[in-house]
């Protein structure tokens, strides 16, 4: 359904040579499936994201093509992205504070969307936001609707912030370290939601993360990102058991040993 | 061994809208000279509480700390200050932790105003060269902004400063969260380094099971400001006596199970995986 | 490096005419900008001098430039010294925290809520009118402006961790204050004054035209717009000429302070 195809992205800068954040990157994603896309910071995995939901800033140019069941995202207007935009792609951000209006209850937002682009009326679009609640597992979710961003956890914040992204039933979710702000307990919830979600919905989903263990948990396949350009890609368990480029072992080495340890294990 | 640092039944309340919050309730541990201790937890367990105590940045409502046998918060503030040149601080945010106005030379040198009899000239400026040096740094970076290096440079920047008056004790406050995992592994080989060249002492703060794993000797777990257990490393992560140090562990990321199709059923109330198995290499 | 931004340039362009003008002043001036002649009275631009002659016979563009040599000396002095009060205050009010923040900031707001004219005549009437009357009049108007804005940038500064890494060298909220706190915050308080010198400007008009800044006959912007009252209809150059130089110089002022502000502006860098 998705299909990027060497994309390809330069920053103009202030009186300097414009920079290649993305050196031609491809890559496929079937509906249903899961990919991790795994490197550092600058490895331009971000920016993958930033290109295919058209949200790239203003001094930044695309080239190549990202195409979603046939239609090339980069040729379309930003009217036209915005109907992309969370009805065919929901996004989930790294920062569940900074993503919520502090100032709005959290079942406000959610059933912002519904209102406005799905023209349901308050009390359906509340409703609604009450059953995403539930599917993103809110305890108590009918108390909790009427709670402000900074009454709730790290954890239930994000929880929010994936029911927002669900909230116009996308077909792919975009998740760019969904939990890296999160404690190890609360990430596991978390990425649990993501992957329950995926196989529940036959949603499509993007995980970008620079911990291959959280991209191991949910990903079948997995892009390995370097500055920019595409160092393997393939099906996770094979780029991790066998890497293909000393880059991809240097990543896997860098992890704890305990969990180097337990890939080992996993092969045994 | 004598203990370097002795944490003695410390508690530090707040009070928020007539509710008191006990950020730490009677924690008591000890590190002996040379050696480094994980103190562990999610956010809000108390750990960074902890940390800013044993600095004496704050003060507890009860108990003391004591380094070298001396408990910081009886000292006269001149005492405290000469007493300080003993302990120092490496943090979370390397981009909050240098101040992006100062040039790396006087950022490295700021502890030498611990000292009344602290370098001056060249003589200040080859011991700053040497501890940058000590870093893996260039000297030659003496001159140069903070927002010339990377983040994981920017963190030896830290350590350098840190360890610039030779303290026994440094304190580490999730020192290593921020950075990539590539960059994480240098950061600890270099703590492990000085350690061992220097015999400093580490109070490591994180709330990472596998960095506690990879360098310290002894670990203490931590929720809502209790010490759970606490032990050597390889008994508390090996046979963990508590059901929260047990679930600190399931939650750690693993490569054991790869993809969805491999995932077990999740379940809100369990724990999502067994406790990895680990084999060591 | 990053773009200059339009308001900036065009800021100090006005910026720097209203300065190089006082400047100039000092060492020539199109005619004596004292000097009185009969015979050229109330005439037009172009008809005596470029900018025309006031009700007795003096120069215009003369006393137009004298003037902003009066102006900016006025302006300048009372936003410094506001400035430094108020920058000091702030700073303190920031690292002292608890009660002696609130009292400091509690000051401040009376301070604040005080009409600056009003000020200015109870300070008048106790020193008699002058340049130094209106220097303490408007540079205690500015202190509380200043207080707020310093406070909150360093209240901002003192939660970033170099300060702790600064206590942890032993070092006092003084010693913080001036090493770490002010560096970070000095480009806020640039910016901001900028923008205050250019309220001077406006202030100090406004006490000459009520007859309580520089004493005759030392030329003043306020003072000229207020002797061209009764002229209006006759002689529209004599209120036009101070009025445009009045508005150019806090305009140019204004549009340096909010271009500084962009420039300095670190969300203004894009994020790579």
């Amino acid at each position: 359904m998705l299909a990027v195809e060497s994309l390809r992205v330069t920053f103009r800068r202030d009186r300097a040579p414009p920079v290649e954040v993305l050196r031609g990157v491809s890559l496929t994603l079937e509906r249903g499936a899961t990919l991790g896309i795994v490197g550092e910071s600058g490895s331009g995995k971000s920016v993958l994201a930033l290109s295919v939901i058209g949200l790239l800033p203003r001094n930044a140019r695309a080239e190549g093509r990202v195409l979603l069941d046939g239609t090339d995202l980069l040729t379309l207007s930003e009217r036209g992205m915005r109907d992309v935009r969370g009805r065919r792609i929901g996004m989930i951000f790294q920062e569940p504070m900074t993503a919520l209006n502090p100032a709005m209850r959290v079942g406000v937002q959610i059933a912002e969307g519904l209102r406005v682009r799905r023209g349901l009326s308050r009390g359906n679009a509340r409703t609604e936001a009450l059953r995403l609640l539930d599917r993103v597992q809110i305890p108590q979710a009918g108390r909790r609707i009427d709670s402000y961003p900074h009454e709730m956890s790290g954890g239930e914040r994000q929880r929010v912030g994936i029911a927002i992204a669900l909230a116009l039933e996308p077909d792919l979710l975009i998740a760019d370290e969904p939990t890296t702000a999160l404690d190890v307990t609360v990430q596991a919830g978390i990425l649990d939601i993501l992957g329950d979600l995926v196989a529940d919905l036959g949603l499509s989903l993007i995980l970008i993360s620079h911990d291959l263990g959280v991209i191991a948990r949910l990903a079948d396949r997995t892009l390995v990102m370097h500055r920019g350009a595409e160092i393997e890609q393939d099906a996770t368990e094979r780029v991790l058991r066998r890497p293909g480029h000393d880059y991809t072992r240097t990543l896997i080495d860098a992890m704890p040993r305990r969990a180097r340890a337990t890939l080992e294990a996993g092969r045994a | 061994m004598p203990d370097l640092l002795a944490v003695r039944n410390l508690s530090r309340h707040f009070t928020a809208g007539g509710h008191t919050i006990r950020a730490l309730d009677d924690v008591s541990l000890t590190l002996a000279p040379g050696r480094i201790l994980g103190v562990v937890g999610e956010s809000g367990s108390g750990k960074s509480t902890l940390a800013r105590i044993v600095m004496a940045l704050d003060r507890p409502t009860h108990g003391e700390v004591a380094i070298a046998g001396r408990n910081l918060f009886a000292l006269s503030l001149r005492d405290l200050r000469k007493a300080r040149r003993g302990f120092q601080m490496v943090f979370q945010d390397p981009y909050g932790s240098l101040d992006p106005r100062q040039r790396v030379g006087r950022i490295v040198a700021e502890p030498l105003h611990l000292l009344p009899d602290a370098p001056r000239g060249s003589e200040r400026r080859d011991l700053i060269r040497e501890a940058l040096r000590d870093v893996g740094l260039s000297p030659d970076d003496i001159d140069r902004y903070p927002h010339q290096f990377s983040g994981g440079q920017r963190q030896r920047i830290a350590i350098a400063r840190a360890i610039l008056t030779r303290p026994r004790l440094l304190v580490a406050d999730e020192a290593t969260s921020a950075l990539d995992l590539t960059v994480q592994k240098k950061i600890l080989e270099l703590i492990l380094k000085l350690r061992d060249d220097h015999g400093i002492a580490v109070l490591f703060i994180t709330h990472d099971i596998g960095v506690v794993d990879e360098i310290c000797d002894e670990v203490a777990v931590m929720q809502d400001g209790r010490l759970v257990e606490t032990g050597p490393v390889r008994q508390v992560l090996d046979a963990p006596a508590t059901a929260y140090t047990k679930r600190l562990i399931a939650a750690e990321p693993t490569l054991a199970v790869i993809g969805r199709g491999a995932r077990q059923p999740a379940s809100p109330d369990a724990p999502p995986h067994d406790p990895p198995h680990t084999v060591r290499p | 490096m990053r773009r200059v931004p339009a308001t900036l340039w065009i800021g100090a362009a006005l910026s720097l005419l209203f300065v190089g003008a006082a400047l100039l002043s000092r060492v020539w001036t199109p005619a004596d900008p004292t000097g009185m002649n009969i015979a050229a009275r109330l005439k037009g631009p172009g008809e005596a001098g470029l900018l025309g002659a006031d009700q007795i016979g003096r120069d215009v563009l003369s006393i137009v430039m004298a003037g902003a040599w009066t102006s900016l000396g006025i302006a300048l002095t009372a936003t410094a010294i506001g400035g430094a009060v108020g920058t000091a205050t702030g700073m303190a009010a920031a690292a002292g925290r608890g009660g002696f923040e609130r009292a400091v900031m509690a000051a401040n707001g009376v301070l604040f809520a005080f009409p600056p004219i009003l000020s200015a005549i109870l300070l008048g009437a106790l020193l008699g009118p002058g340049a130094g009357t209106a220097i303490l009049a408007i540079g205690l108007f500015m202190v509380p402006v200043f207080a707020r804005i310093a406070r909150g940038a360093a209240l901002q500064v003192w939660s970033r961790d170099f300060i702790k890494a600064a206590r942890m060298a032993g070092k006092g909220p003084v010693r913080i204050s001036i090493e770490h706190v002010l560096p970070n915050i000095s480009a806020q308080i640039i910016v901001q004054f900028a923008i205050q010198t250019g309220l001077a400007i406006l202030a100090e008009a406004g006490l000459s035209f009520l007859g309580m800044g520089v004493a005759p006959p030392n030329p003043s912007w306020g003072r000229m717009l207020s002797e061209a009252q009764t002229y209006l209809s006759s002689a529209p150059h004599l209120v036009l000429a101070p009025g445009l130089a009045i508005a150019g110089a806090v305009l140019g002022l204004n549009l340096l302070g909010d271009g500084l502000r962009d420039l300095t502006d670190p969300r203004r860098g894009q994020a790579a």
